[in-house]
């Protein structure tokens, strides 16, 4: 599903990606952890088609990039620690805007719909700035599943989320999970990315370090693994 | 909650879908305008201040009047278009909103036509409470049909090259000083033939004089808008 070779990625003279190699297969949760300035954002910023490399190969369901970027980007599902949604407009119209942006048929009954699947439907008409951190959360998950993409890409889904919010946020992710999409979530929450992942890869200095199946993950394995090879 | 639940069917349209994306663009800029009226506001706040400012500062017998006129009326949109563009990007900025529109499944230059359209409507309106308050305060009819057009023609040249260049400005870190800077020098070629033009209609001119400057008005439109429909692309992607 995601086949990325030999993945660089340079800003100006600074090397951020330094030749990836990274695969997912179709259903595979992929957590991808590293500490600050490994490049997952980046990393994760070309799969979604917003960043262009430098050099090597990236293919997403079979579409090169950037090649192919507008067919990459209707299988795309994207939440990254901001919103991506209009303060001024109300959850509705939020929603109602990126359906008629995605083509979808029936925008305002699947906007209705996903309303009620995060559990917005109550404060459907309300401003998004008057939403809380989790709420905004919440329905930039719902944006992303509009369109009911194959793959999901979420860049630090966790951060300014308090306990309950990301709780929340897991159930959520598990249902994502379930429904057989593809998912890479760049974190730095090393227990919860155990929770949820079918594989963990660790990208230091510009490259992936470390790959690790779900059978061979245990927590204070992972930690140890994290500590060695971004330390080293 | 049952999120994450793959729906019964999600069923897209066929195509492209360009004008439905150029339309669904104008209509959010539009919407979230009329509930928060903070760019509206600003600029029109601006343009009345630079339009009173000059009714105080300028002697004004008749040909003082006409002669300052198109000067006065450029000024004030130019520089109260550069607040509307700012403000119109920055709400793309925040909460990553702009990262939202590129990743939709469309033509990016659809996105630039709604923004155009959407700076477009918003000068368009200001533009249309300016020129009768600045009838009343100078005393002088600004409802010819020839001006009306001028103003149209140059509005759309400026909204053409403003929403490229503010694109490109959201991006630093310095973008409220940096658009005026980038924006005036290359819209001169749109403002010299606007008020050349502005001051033939309200002088009364024959038109062999308002021609030329009129095709060079129309002639920058269609290159501004062409370069940028080729450029927008480029301009949004790191």
């Amino acid at each position: 599903m995601i086949e990325v070779r030999r993945l660089v990625k340079t800003f100006g003279l600074k090397p951020v990606l330094r030749g990836v190699d990274f695969r997912a297969q179709p259903g595979e949760f992929v957590a991808l952890l590293g500490p600050n300035g490994a490049g997952k954002t980046t990393m994760l910023r070309i799969l979604a088609t917003l960043s262009r490399p430098t050099m090597g190969e990236v293919r997403l369901a079979g579409y090169a990039l950037p090649a192919q970027a507008a067919s990459v980007r209707r299988l795309l599902g994207v939440v990254s620690h901001q919103p991506l949604l209009y303060g001024d407009l109300t959850a509705e119209e939020n929603l109602r805007f990126y359906a008629r942006m995605y083509g979808l048929i029936d925008g305002t009954g699947r906007a209705e719909e996903v309303l009620e699947s995060v559990g917005l439907a109550a404060r459907r008409r309300d401003l998004v700035r008057q939403f809380s951190r989790g709420m905004q959360q919440r329905l930039a998950i719902g944006r992303a599943l509009l369109h009911d993409p194959q793959i999901m890409l979420f860049d630090e889904p966790y951060t300014g989320l308090d306990q309950d919010a990301s709780a929340m946020l897991d159930e959520v992710l598990r249902r994502v999970a379930v429904a057989g999409r593809t998912v890479v979530m760049t974190s730095h929450d090393l227990p919860r990315a155990a929770d949820l992942a079918t594989r963990i890869d660790v990208l230091s200095r510009g490259v992936i370090a470390a790959s690790l199946p779900q059978a061979e993950i245990t927590p204070t394995g992972l930690i140890d693994l994290y500590r060695r090879v971004t330390h080293d | 909650m049952t999120s994450g639940a793959a729906p019964a069917a999600v069923v897209t349209r066929r195509g492209s879908g360009y004008l439905r994306a150029v339309g669904a663009v104008l209509w959010k800029d539009l919407a979230a305008e009329l509930r928060s009226r903070e760019l509206l506001s600003a600029m029109l706040v601006f343009a009345l201040l630079v339009i009173l400012v000059f009714n105080f500062a300028l002697e004004l017998d008749l040909a003082t009047r006409q002669t300052v006129t198109s000067g006065v009326l450029w000024v004030t949109f130019a520089f109260a278009g550069t607040l509307g563009l700012n403000r119109s990007m920055a709400v793309e900025r925040d909460r990553g909103c702009l990262d939202g529109l590129l990743l939709a499944p469309v033509d990016r230059s659809a996105l630039y036509f709604g923004k155009a359209l959407g700076n477009l409507a918003f000068m368009l309106i200001i533009e249309a409470i300016i020129l009768p308050v600045y009838s009343i305060l100078y005393n002088v009819n600004l409802f010819l049909p020839g001006l009306l057009g001028v103003v149209l023609l140059g509005s759309v040249g400026y909204a053409a090259v403003g929403t490229l260049l503010s694109s490109m400005a959201v991006q630093a870190r310095t973008r409220d000083v940096l658009l005026p800077i980038l924006l005036f020098p290359v819209v001169l070629p749109v403002l010299i033939p606007a008020v050349k033009a502005t001051n033939a209609v309200l002088l009364g001119l024959e038109a062999a004089e308002l021609w030329p400057w009129l095709n060079l008005l129309i002639a920058y439109d269609v290159i501004f808008t062409a370069v940028a429909f080729m450029l927008f692309d480029f301009v949004v992607e790191e």
